[in-house]
């Protein structure tokens, strides 16, 4: 049994943590405007954009895959512009990985981060600009401190369902080792040549490693929630 | 002299209306706005701390808050204000909460002492009773230094105790800092304590404005007392006509001959009052 962990690649797994990571801090960094925005304004835009992060969400990967595919291929702007001056290639590489991780996950960050900031009392927001402060540092200082379970669940969500994603990696990433190949694309080409034990293998450490990461957002909610009287 | 002429118009729940203010108020004067609720004493508040957008202006001093096309940021105005929900920063403790806003410890220090809070300066906000809190939020607001005190109805989810208390705190603060505050209540004892002008708002405009005495007394002529109340009842006894009213929570009955009973009905807000007697006060 030992053998077996110690003998496993585990190039995929690692893979896919450092995507995970990765997307939820450029996640982070893009959805704490975004979110704030959301949960302040009482504009027009507001249901457009909330659709328009939400369509990840509804839509099917291969939907959104295809799209990113065509956009990040060398023949749009954005991929000829990241290829002239980067160098880099944004499809089948794992800097495109990044890029679509961020558009299928955006939602995950999103929603809760919204929900938590419009939780906060207008009022308690208001007592910090009148105290002088600017909204920057009331977000980070006043409003963030107190939604810690909605922040708390904003980036396990993303961070998991990133390493949860398939259909869009795989159309954008296809299966390149140590570049693309992620853990569930990895469990995916196990079973297409019938290699069943080392799906099981592989497939059980995803299960264990979800779970744990779940429930210690459950756990963290239901004592903060209780400390709180909620 | 803070000079403020502001308008704005008002979407409120019964209908909409325009909010239309020019008010002059000397520096270190403590006034107290009142008037029914929807009547935008809140809204006024909010224009003045630059919650809310407005036309007109408002200078204090030399300070221009609101001019033609220049909003002055809320930051950027040093105002003190304490809301009605206390709105204390639930991550913080009552030090840091006051530290939040300067970090003038002496400051800090001082006020908690004042208000008689040291001994729980570092306790969170949410292990604080109602006035423990609304204290703590009185010593945050005038942490800022503020040249205009804003009060939106602090003490009136207070219990009666806590309110006297409260009260001879913010007139501590207001002689020592001596302050431009303005102070929203309902309550004439609190506004006949603390303040030296009293503004009645109704509708969005200035209906009174003058001493406390001379806005707060009901009694006209020689009247020795006069107070405002609901008809309850009306009831017959005999050849008379009783009617009961309701005043400040105490129960009156005046007797009315039948020619006055046609004036009446049951819900009316009148006015009781009289002249002949001299009122007779003991301790209770």
């Amino acid at each position: 049994m030992i053998e077996i962990f110690q003998t496993l690649d585990y190039e995929p797994f690692i893979l896919s943590f450092k995507l995970a990571s990765l997307t939820t801090l450029i996640l982070f960094i893009i959805s704490l405007p975004l979110s704030w925005y959301l949960s302040q304004t009482n504009s027009k835009a507001k249901p457009f954009i909330e659709a328009l992060t939400a369509l990840p969400i509804v839509l099917p990967p291969s939907v959104l895959g295809f799209y990113i595919l065509v956009a990040l291929s060398q023949n749009s702007p954005l991929g000829a512009f990241f290829q002239d001056v980067f160098g880099v290639s944004l499809v089948f590489s794992f800097t495109g990985l990044v890029v679509a991780s961020c558009f299928y996950s955006l939602p995950f960050m999103v929603q809760p981060l919204q929900g938590g900031f419009e939780s906060i009392s207008k009022n308690m927001i208001e007592a910090s600009y009148i105290s002088g402060k600017s909204t920057l540092v009331t977000i980070l200082r006043v409003a963030l401190p107190n939604m810690k379970p909605a922040l708390l669940t904003a980036l396990i969500v993303t961070f998991a369902h990133t390493v949860g994603e398939f259909g869009v990696v795989l159309m954008v990433g296809g299966s390149i080792p140590g570049e693309t190949k992620v853990a569930s694309v990895a469990i995916y080409e196990m079973v297409e040549i019938m290699d069943y034990s080392m799906a099981h293998i592989y497939s059980a450490i995803m299960i264990v490693m979800s779970f744990s990461v779940l429930l210690s957002v459950y756990t963290f909610n239901k004592y903060h929630n209780k400390r709180f009287g909620l | 002299m803070i000079d403020i002429q502001v308008s704005k118009e008002l979407h409120g729940s019964h209908s909409d209306m325009n909010l239309d203010i020019d008010l002059q108020i000397q520096e270190g004067s403590l006034i107290a706005l009142t008037g029914q609720s929807g009547s935008g004493k809140t809204t006024l508040l909010r224009i003045l701390a630059g919650l809310e957008k407005t036309d007109g202006s408002i200078k204090v001093g030399e300070d221009v808050w609101q001019g033609e096309s220049f909003t002055k940021a809320t930051q950027k105005r040093h105002i003190g204000f304490v809301f009605q929900d206390y709105a204390l920063f639930e991550n913080m403790s009552v030090l840091q909460n006051l530290l939040f806003v300067t970090k003038d410890k002496d400051l800090a220090f001082k006020l908690l002492e004042m208000t008689d809070l040291t001994q729980l300066q570092d306790r969170m906000p949410n292990t604080l009773s109602g006035g423990q809190k609304q204290r703590v939020s009185l010593c945050r607001a005038m942490m800022n230094r503020p040249k205009l005190l804003l009060l939106d109805e602090p003490l009136s989810a207070l219990d009666v105790e806590m309110r006297n208390r409260l009260q001879r705190e913010i007139l501590a603060l207001h002689k020592e800092f001596k302050t431009t505050t303005i102070l929203v209540s309902h309550d004439p004892s609190e506004i006949y304590k603390l303040a030296d002008r009293v503004i009645v708002l109704s509708q969005g405009k200035i209906i009174k404005d003058g001493s406390v005495k001379e806005i707060l007394r009901q009694t006209q002529g020689s009247q020795k007392f006069s107070f405002r109340g609901e008809i309850l009842d009306i009831v017959k006894a005999d050849i008379v006509y009783i009617a009961v009213v309701s005043i400040a929570q105490q129960i009156v009955e005046v007797v009315l001959d039948e020619e006055e009973i046609k004036e009446f009905t049951v819900g009316d807000e009148v006015q009781v009052g009289t002249k002949a007697f001299a009122p007779s006060i003991s301790l209770v």
